[in-house]
């Protein structure tokens, strides 16, 4: 780094800084590095990896965690946790089915009777959370095994088995799944709707982490809450949103696996809510809170679509990929922290 | 440090086993032809299923599968997830990759759909393992193979009224899975007593056993625990114990600890579907068909069990299994 030059007569902290010094301070730059690191990584040890169609693929991998990671980066930056978020996929798409075949109703109706539901179970984890003063870990390690229990208990309850009957024959099927699972196939490419609502979903999060007030209190709450509070804060709301926020998009992705696959099962979703956690860590989430970035999680969605692909398209066993996955982690929130430090060292 | 080692070294060295261990593990992998018998091009196949991981049955289906491509001049490329849409995704990594064959479980057979469709149009050929019988032919695939899990089921269902049982449990250790629920209302239909279904947490044994032994405590009269994976079948047999229980263990599937207990007469009998054959056979059809356009199964499965296995036969398997090929 240049030495800043002395600013004579001026307080220091009006000092313009330079471009370079503001995207050395950006949150997700340490995981811009890693993920160029992973792609060129993958370039060379899998030769199948960098046709379009294969690319393709990995994007569509990523948005299917990284529609996830961005309001679960927002919650991380707010210093609270959601360990439901992954469970909460399946129960969504799962009242969605049930609703629509049970009553034989719309699947429109379905897919609006389940919005209501999981955005009663984000609000549920924010209230718990902000009337208990309990930690969000086991405020919402709780509510994962209620809805791990729920999930396989009222499908078995209302079905007779363990997956979803077929709702592929009923009326409004297919336009919601135009919305939810749509794809697009440019000659061997298939581009999958997803990819949309991902860039969308991370769009309208870093526009309200950086453009709005909410953005603003979400800092502010992640950083410290009582003090938060002091200088009126509506720290409450923002929790509660947050959780929402979440339950919004888990909505989003259970639709979207509902509509892609017609049936659900009633055991899945258990263990990816901390595929999202790491995507957001990845991306230069802080575990502490008040510090962190959407895009940074959409990065680190990336990172997880191209080693889990790149794994197979390198044709390894994938007993590695687990272990890979977790070295990426650490290897990540190390350079994560040397960037950080390094660009506070020169500020 | 140095004499610390030397000290291991050397008892390890004074203290040599004559039988098992390493050694004859290497031995009997000496054994087996690892050279490719044919002279076809070396195609890629690639192997999707739906198993979790660290899967005991599995690795026997994919040790088929394994010594049928090394037969048949084969890469043999494997991935494996117990999630729907992670199974899909790896699907779609083999067509990416323009493999020249695919084999896949169709344990959720509606989530594969549409990305086996994009396998026929892409001209790969296709063969489901294992599960997903039913779908196998409309879904484009050339065969299924696989045991039928209904007619499983029943086998064991006329196997409890031979041996003259009359209150058995059904142990389901994997809450969401199709196949096993077929397992059970099965053998719910042939067997001519009452049978119950007891869900147990598959990925934690302590917790596997407490179950079973409540449930046993709770009525003596059982007299069948009939579990659905060989791993399972020892730890019902402590549970038994524990309780106090003369109920009889029969278990589907095989593993060497099964092997060894159906000899002793811890066990009654073992339901195998012969994995090796699920993997083997698979690899192998997928190359009859590109060398010489070979179908097998007339459009119907190929049925690779069920196969009641008792004291008798355990004695012949247990080589095999503990080579880790039954």
């Amino acid at each position: 780094m240049s030495a800043v030059a002395p600013v004579g007569g001026r307080d220091e902290r009006l000092a313009p800084t330079s471009t370079l010094r503001k995207l050395l301070a950006r949150p997700e730059l340490g995981s811009v590095v890693g993920a160029v690191a992973v792609f060129v990584f993958f370039s060379i040890a899998a030769p199948s990896f960098l046709q379009a169609s294969s690319l393709s693929t990995v994007l569509y991998s990523a948005s299917t965690i990284g529609i996830m990671a961005a309001p679960v980066a927002l919650l991380m930056i707010g210093g609270e946790f959601d360990l439901s978020a992954g469970v909460m996929v399946t129960t969504s798409a799962l009242v969605s089915s049930m609703f629509s075949y049970q009553m034989t109703a719309n699947v429109w109706v379905g897919v609006g009777v389940s919005l209501l539901v999981t955005l009663a179970i984000g609000f549920f984890n924010g209230f718990m959370l902000t009337r208990t003063k309990l930690p969000s870990f086991i405020i919402t390690l709780g509510t994962f095994l209620m809805l791990t229990g729920l999930n396989l208990g009222f499908t078995k309850l209302i079905t007779g088995t363990v997956s979803t009957k077929t709702i592929a024959d009923m009326e409004g099927f297919s336009s919601a799944r135009a919305l939810f699972a749509s794809q697009w196939n440019i000659g061997s490419v298939t581009l999958k709707v997803t990819i949309l609502w991902w860039f969308a979903i991370v769009a309208v999060a870093t526009w309200i982490l950086l453009r709005t007030r909410a953005g603003n209190w979400i800092f502010a709450v992640g950083g410290g809450a009582d003090a938060a509070r002091a200088t009126g804060v509506p720290v409450v709301k923002t929790r509660i949103g947050l959780y929402m926020g979440v339950a919004l998009c888990a909505w989003i992705s259970g639709q979207h696996i509902l509509f892609s696959f017609d049936v659900v099962q009633s055991g899945e979703g258990v263990g990816n809510e901390f595929l999202y956690i790491i995507a957001a860590v990845i991306g230069g989430c802080l575990m502490t809170g008040g510090y962190g970035s959407a895009i940074g999680s959409a990065v680190g969605a990336f990172i997880f679509g191209m080693t889990s692909n790149g794994i197979v398209y390198a044709q390894w066993n994938p007993d590695w990929f687990k272990f890979f996955l977790g070295a990426m982690l650490l290897l990540a929130t190390l350079l994560n922290a040397w960037v950080r430090k390094r660009a506070e060292a020169t500020k | 440090m140095g004499a610390v080692l030397a000290a291991v070294l050397g008892a390890s060295l004074a203290g040599c086993s004559s039988t098992g261990g390493k050694r004859a593990e290497e031995r009997a992998k000496a054994a087996e032809a690892g050279r490719p018998a044919v002279s076809t091009p070396r195609w890629t196949f690639a192997m999707v299923t739906h198993a979790g991981d660290g899967d005991t049955f599995w690795d026997i289906v994919q040790k088929g599968a394994k010594e049928a491509a090394a037969k048949d001049n084969i890469n043999f490329v494997y991935a494996h997830d117990d999630q729907a849409q992670q199974q899909a995704q790896f699907v779609q990594n083999a067509i990416d990759q323009k493999v020249d064959g695919i084999v896949v479980s169709l344990a959720k057979p509606e989530a594969l759909k549409d990305v086996l469709a994009k396998a026929v149009k892409a001209g790969i050929p296709v063969i489901t393992v294992n599960s997903g019988s039913a779908q196998s032919a409309e879904y484009g695939a050339l065969t299924h193979i696989g045991q039928d899990e209904v007619i499983a089921g029943e086998a064991v269902g006329t196997e409890l009224d031979k041996r003259g049982k009359k209150r058995a449990v059904c142990v389901l250790h994997e809450q969401g899975n199709v196949g096993h629920e077929q397992r059970c209302a099965g053998a719910k239909k042939t067997f001519s007593g009452t049978m119950e279904n007891l869900y147990v947490e598959g990925t934690n044994m302590p917790s596997v056993q407490a179950a079973i032994q409540a449930q046993l405590q709770a009525d003596p009269s059982i007299d069948a625990i009939v579990t659905l994976g060989a791993p399972f079948a020892p730890t019902a047999v402590k549970a038994k114990d524990a309780a106090g229980s003369k109920a009889e263990v029969d278990t589907f599937d095989l593993n060497a600890s099964v092997a060894r207990d159906l000899k002793s007469g811890a066990l009654g009998f073992a339901v195998d579907q012969q994995p090796y054959l699920q993997g083997y056979e698979a690899i192998d059809l997928l190359w009859l068909y590109r060398y010489n356009a070979n179908v097998l199964g007339g459009g119907r499965p190929v049925l690779t069990g069920p196969q009641i296995v008792t004291a008798a036969e355990a004695a012949k398997l247990e080589e095999y299994i503990k080579r880790g090929s039954r």
